[in-house]
């Protein structure tokens, strides 16, 4: 396996703490200023003045944004600068049918590119390499994020996109990628076809991962099947998209881009911070975006933070692995779905009983969710063609509200448990939960 | 002229067609014929069973969900053509069937095809008109002796 050396891309990501905290104040100041255009904030500020930041500290007396507010300002009500001036837009997957857009600046894009470049350098990709970047290239902001990001290191860019694994695996084989771009689960799935190919071992060096919850466990299985060095990066479209965070060669939990973002580490229930080392609530502010800038956006993941200084000189704080969501969606194949959506699909439909459970399992390296629903009385027929029916109903209401195809098992009234409290409606096989 | 026949769902695990048939077994109620509709993952027990009223209220107090339709027994010439015969019948009035299955007498062997269809009153007419041996209630549990 190839260990990359220790590589810093630019000199901002090792200032110190107390110039980064110097940084991040005057910046926090400005980005507010470049909020109160948008009227959303305006009013959401209530009077709160740039001026009124002395400190950091001052920080918490910000409002919350939360992904309610963004939908309600669909589609671009969160825009602080002229839609002329717009560069790129993205969307986060719709969770309710909708995506959630975000816009970029070109001074946006070269910070995100340029971020990107970090955490790519940090796990080992050079300008003379070759990088298959197996992400979606479209809405999606993985794809052109970590395209952009290559384009900035200088190495070069196999644009694969997503989709069609045997066609990958000839990519990757034939056209010797040092690099490989997607998110984990796929990365095993690129492993396996590639294995039923009969190629034993892909050119691969590096992967650079990201886009959902995976352990250490799994990037172990895909380093010793890949034969690659992975790495973990973080990021969500509200924010910027990938590069929020990132491995560094020692890979000791993921570097928080301060000099952009303000993290805050919350009990998503107090809202109070919890102490550094602690499990909660990830909250950003950004600190440089123009076109959307966003304060205190509640992202839901939960993690924890660690301040302690990193071998690699990098000084920004390292954010763990995500260990679970302080709401209850959950990343499906890459979308976001909500328990209630499924709800949602078994009441439109008027037929079974809204007693249900999800059980998400990841057989081969694909996530495979089951339903189960349970039969009420009156629907149940004699007739297989009946019953097949309402199965198949069942599966277009869900396909059509969360837009996740899955399977779904019909059962019998009362079979599903009843607890006395909060209802389990999702077991999550695919990695180890939060306690 | 129509029979009663519980239909059961169960769902494709271990044990659970056993339960069905125990609760009824435990009350001493006899089956004269059965068949079972599955799935991967669930499947439909249909059942003919005399005291029908009994079966259903034992199985739904046991926790399973049934519901009782009708269908129609019709005897079956047992030799080359029998059951074309009937089906013949059945095509040339453009009746529909859901489902068949068939058994035969325990006591002469006679063969019976037990027809499930969309509209059993029009049926039931049909095949008596055309002189097909349809089997009552009554001659049915006697048969089964």
């Amino acid at each position: 396996m190839n260990i990359p050396k220790n590589m810093i891309w630019d000199k901002d990501e090792t200032i110190s703490r107390d110039q980064l905290t110097e940084l991040q104040l005057s910046r926090l100041r400005e980005s507010l200023k470049q909020a109160l255009k948008v009227p959303y904030y305006k009013k959401a500020l209530a009077g709160l003045a740039p001026e009124d930041i002395k400190s950091l500290d001052d920080l918490r007396k910000l409002p919350f944004t939360t992904k309610a507010d963004l939908r309600e300002n669909y589609p671009l009500g969160m825009l602080a600068v002229n839609k002329s001036e717009i560069s790129r837009i993205h969307g986060s997957s719709g969770t309710t049918g909708k995506p959630t857009f975000v816009a970029y600046t070109e001074k946006d894009v070269q910070n995100w590119s340029n971020l990107c470049a970090r955490f790519l350098t940090a796990g080992g990709l050079r300008k003379d390499h070759l990088a298959h970047i197996a992400f979606g290239l479209g809405l999606f902001t993985g794809g052109f994020g970590l395209h952009f990001g290559i384009n900035r290191i200088g190495a070069g860019i196999v644009p694969a996109s997503a989709g069609n694994t045997a066609r990958q695996v000839i990519l990757l084989n034939d056209l010797a990628a040092d690099a490989l771009i997607c998110t984990p689960s796929y990365a095993l799935n690129i492993a396996e076809i590639a294995r039923e190919n009969g190629i034993e071992k892909l050119p691969l060096k590096f992967g650079f991962f990201g886009g959902e919850m995976w352990t250490d466990d799994m990037r172990d299985k895909i380093e010793s099947e890949l034969g690659l060095f992975a790495t973990n990066n973080y990021g969500l479209s509200e924010i910027i998209g990938p590069g929020v965070s990132g491995d560094c060669c020692y890979r000791c939990g993921m570097h928080v881009q301060e000099d952009h973002f303000i993290v805050e580490c919350i009990d998503p229930d107090t809202l109070e911070p919890v102490k550094p080392g602690e499990r909660g609530e990830l909250v950003f502010t950004s600190l440089t975006k123009e076109a959307m800038p966003i304060i205190r956006y509640r992202t839901r993941d939960i993690s924890s933070l660690d301040y302690s200084p990193c071998d690699c000189g990098r000084t920004g704080v390292r954010m763990g692995r995500v260990y679970g969501r302080s709401d209850d969606m959950l990343i499906i194949r890459g979308v976001n779905v909500f328990p209630s959506q499924i709800e949602e699909a078994l009441l439109q439909i008027e037929k079974a009983a809204p007693h249900y459970l999800i059980i998400i399992d990841r057989p081969g390296n694909m996530d495979k969710v089951t339903v189960k629903v349970e039969l009420r009385p009156e629907d149940f027929s004699d007739k297989m063609t009946e019953m097949i029916h309402l199965k198949n109903e069942i599966h277009a209401a869900i396909q059509r509200i969360a837009q996740i195809g899955v399977n779904v098992e019909l059962v019998a009234p009362y079979s599903l448990e009843r607890s006395s409290g909060k209802a389990v409606r999702v077991i999550d096989n695919r990695v180890n939960k939060p306690e | 002229m129509k029979i009663k026949q519980i239909s059961v769902f169960l769902e494709n695990k271990p044990g659970h067609l056993n339960h069905a048939a125990k609760t009824l077994a435990d009350a001493g109620i006899n089956l004269v014929t059965l068949s079972l509709a599955d799935t991967e993952q669930f499947g439909i027990l249909r059942i003919i069973v005399k005291e029908w009223e009994k079966a259903e209220h034992l199985l739904k107090e046991n926790g399973f969900v049934v519901k009782v339709n009708e269908v129609i027994a019709t005897q079956v010439r047992d030799e080359p053509g029998g059951l074309a015969e009937i089906l013949d019948v059945i095509e040339k009035a453009g009746l529909n069937i859901e489902y068949m299955y068939a058994f035969t007498f325990r006591c002469n062997g006679e063969a019976v095809m037990m027809f499930r269809f969309t509209d059993t009153d029009a049926a039931a007419k049909v095949l008596t008109d055309s002189g097909m041996n349809v089997i009552g209630e009554i001659d049915l549990f006697d048969k089964s002796c």
